[in-house]
């Protein structure tokens, strides 16, 4: 079976809740171990200049194959300690802030955007309410939509809710076939719709979050094939393939006119759900 | 006037006493439909002053829930339905999703949860969109974000006003991912109307949250909403796991919002055809009476 530019390999017999956990995995490469690979000589930049450095996004400008891009990542963390700072990859208003200014930094410097995304979601806490997170996502979303300059989203693992979409209003969508995306997390999908979070597997198996669903629905581009390696020593494979995928749309996307960009990512998501 | 007041009361307890009688009545059901009780002060208030009221509570100035139908007509003067047409699609195919569908269109008598209409208000004339959360508690799947997004194209290609009345549980969980991009679609139209110069409000009444507010609500250009809605973008149970505490007094109320500057105003919906009005005024949208 083909998906996109890759053919499955065995592990097209997982089922949809074996891709959550692996998604999930504590030792699945995260953001950071990506933009090691992807991006040669990274520099990270930090702040929103309005509240903080919100440390669950990564941002900063760096090369890939010679190009200068500016990337931006949601980060989980590798240790417990990381975890704790990162806040588990959930970003506060000001990460969609800090975000959003390094990708208007983008614009200006007529730089291609790479996101990374692996985020449960935003973060539901007291705090990212005062500080406006429903807001910070719908300006991220709106203002991303008319960006004047490629941009590539990434899904390298969990992909939960607005607060990825938030970060992947692209012109190319990738997954890698061990990545998800979904409208929420199956837990707070079994909660919303049984009142019952323990029967989250059984909303997995409904909610066709999976690569090749998304794949097939015609809302995300690309699934890059993983080898069955879920660590990062064995992960170089999945890494260069996704390199690759990401070179050569950078390489159509930068022949386009930055009125053909917007253009053509607004309609994009626009005719999403439609034909009514 | 004492005599009145007395005699007042003791038809209000003489009604309450009725409700004890008939336990078949529904909570907010009272003898004859003719009263309902505040259920933010208990008081009992005939249906027609609630009415004359602009739907408040006299006493107290809750605001109840109230359809789109009404919402609309509380602001307009004359106005005609644009809403599209409508045909149920399962596009994740959700187990039950019909059903459920079925079981919502037939306790709200609504097919989906928006209203868009034509209008005027005084002689100004603009596009209002009023979510219904009656209907699967005005969640936004493909259909609502379609007509919001067409909403904005009709308003844009008329250089008419649009205003949009908020309520909304979040995101429809059975459509899956074509809801959640149903956020993009609809942030997308807000951006290409803003472009046009014209005037964009946004008032968000109780509920609004989730993927509402993370899209089109939060993206007015005059942002508005009546007095205690509560919104925000996570839940308040959901927070409450998270942080495994309780939550502050207020929180996530429109006053709430309003002091951490994400508010233009609280308007009273007795005010609200007033204040929208100055507003459309100010920015150019005279009426034909001003022309003359």
């Amino acid at each position: 079976m083909v998906i996109g530019v890759v053919k499955m390999s065995s592990n097209s017999k997982l089922k949809a809740y074996d891709r959550v956990e692996l998604a999930r995995h504590e030792k699945r490469p995260k953001v950071r171990d990506f933009i090691e690979f992807i991006i040669k000589e990274p520099m990270y930049f930090h702040g929103d200049r309005y509240f903080a450095d919100d440390k669950s996004i990564l941002g900063g400008i760096g090369y890939i194959d010679n190009i200068p891009v500016t990337f931006i990542g949601t980060h989980k963390g590798k240790s417990l300690e990381e975890n704790v700072a990162c806040n588990f990859g959930m970003p506060r208003p000001e990460g969609y802030r800090k975000a959003l200014r390094l990708m208007k930094q983008a614009e200006k410097f007529k730089r291609p955007i790479i996101t990374f995304i692996d985020t449960p979601g935003a973060y539901p806490g007291i705090e990212a309410e005062e500080r406006g997170q429903g807001e910070a996502i719908a300006r991220n979303i709106m203002e991303m939509s008319s960006l004047r300059v490629p941009i590539v989203s990434v899904f390298t693992g969990e992909g939960g809710s607005g607060g990825a979409l938030a970060l992947s209003v692209a012109n190319r969508i990738i997954m890698m076939e061990n990545s998800i995306f979904s409208i929420l997390s199956p837990e707070g999908f079994a909660t919303i719709l049984w009142k019952d979070a323990s029967r989250y597997k059984e909303a997995t198996e409904v909610m066709k979050l999976t690569a090749k669903d998304l794949y097939d629905f015609k809302i995300i581009d690309k699934v890059i094939k993983e080898d069955i390696a879920f660590t990062l020593d064995n992960f170089e494979k999945n890494f260069i393939r996704l390199k690759k995928e990401i070179i050569k749309d950078l390489k159509v996307l930068m022949k386009k006119t930055s009125q053909e960009l917007v253009s053509e990512r607004q309609e994009k998501f626009s005719k999403i759900g439609g034909g009514f | 006037m004492a005599e009145i007041i007395r005699r007042q009361s003791s038809i209000i307890s003489a009604i309450k006493n009725l409700r004890k009688v008939k336990i078949n009545f529904k909570v907010k059901e009272t003898p004859m439909g003719v009263f309902e009780k505040c259920l933010d002060c208990g008081e009992l208030i005939s249906k027609s002053k609630i009415k004359e009221n602009s739907y408040t509570c006299p006493q107290c100035d809750y605001h109840f829930n109230i359809s789109s139908t009404d919402r609309i007509e509380l602001l307009l003067d004359k106005y005609k339905k644009i809403s599209g047409h409508f045909s149920f699609v399962n596009p994740i195919d959700f187990p039950e999703y019909k059903k459920k569908y079925r079981e919502n269109k037939k306790k709200s008598k609504l097919k989906e949860g928006i209203l868009t209409v034509l209008g005027d208000l005084e002689d100004i004339e603009l596009v209002v969109v009023s979510l219904d959360n009656r209907f699967f508690m005005g969640s936004m799947g493909t259909y609502i974000g379609e007509e919001v997004a067409r909403a904005f194209e009709y308003a844009e290609r008329r250089n008419l006003p649009i205003i949009i009345f908020s309520t909304s549980g979040g995101a429809r969980m059975q459509e899956g991912i074509f809801s959640l991009m149903q956020m993009a679609k609809t942030s997308i139209a807000v951006e290409r109307y803003h472009k046009s110069g014209n005037l964009y409000i946004s008032c968000m009444t109780n509920p609004t949250t989730g993927g509402v507010t993370a899209s089109f609500a939060s993206l007015g250009d005059i942002i508005l909403a009546e007095p205690k809605s509560l919104i925000g973008f996570a839940g308040a149970r959901v927070i409450k796991e998270t942080i495994k505490g309780e939550l502050p007094e207020g929180f996530q109320r429109a006053e709430f919002l309003k002091e951490k500057g994400f508010l233009d105003e609280i308007v009273h919906r007795k005010d609200m055809k007033n204040y929208i009005y100055k507003i459309l005024k100010f920015h150019g949208y005279r009426s034909c009476k001003d022309e003359q």
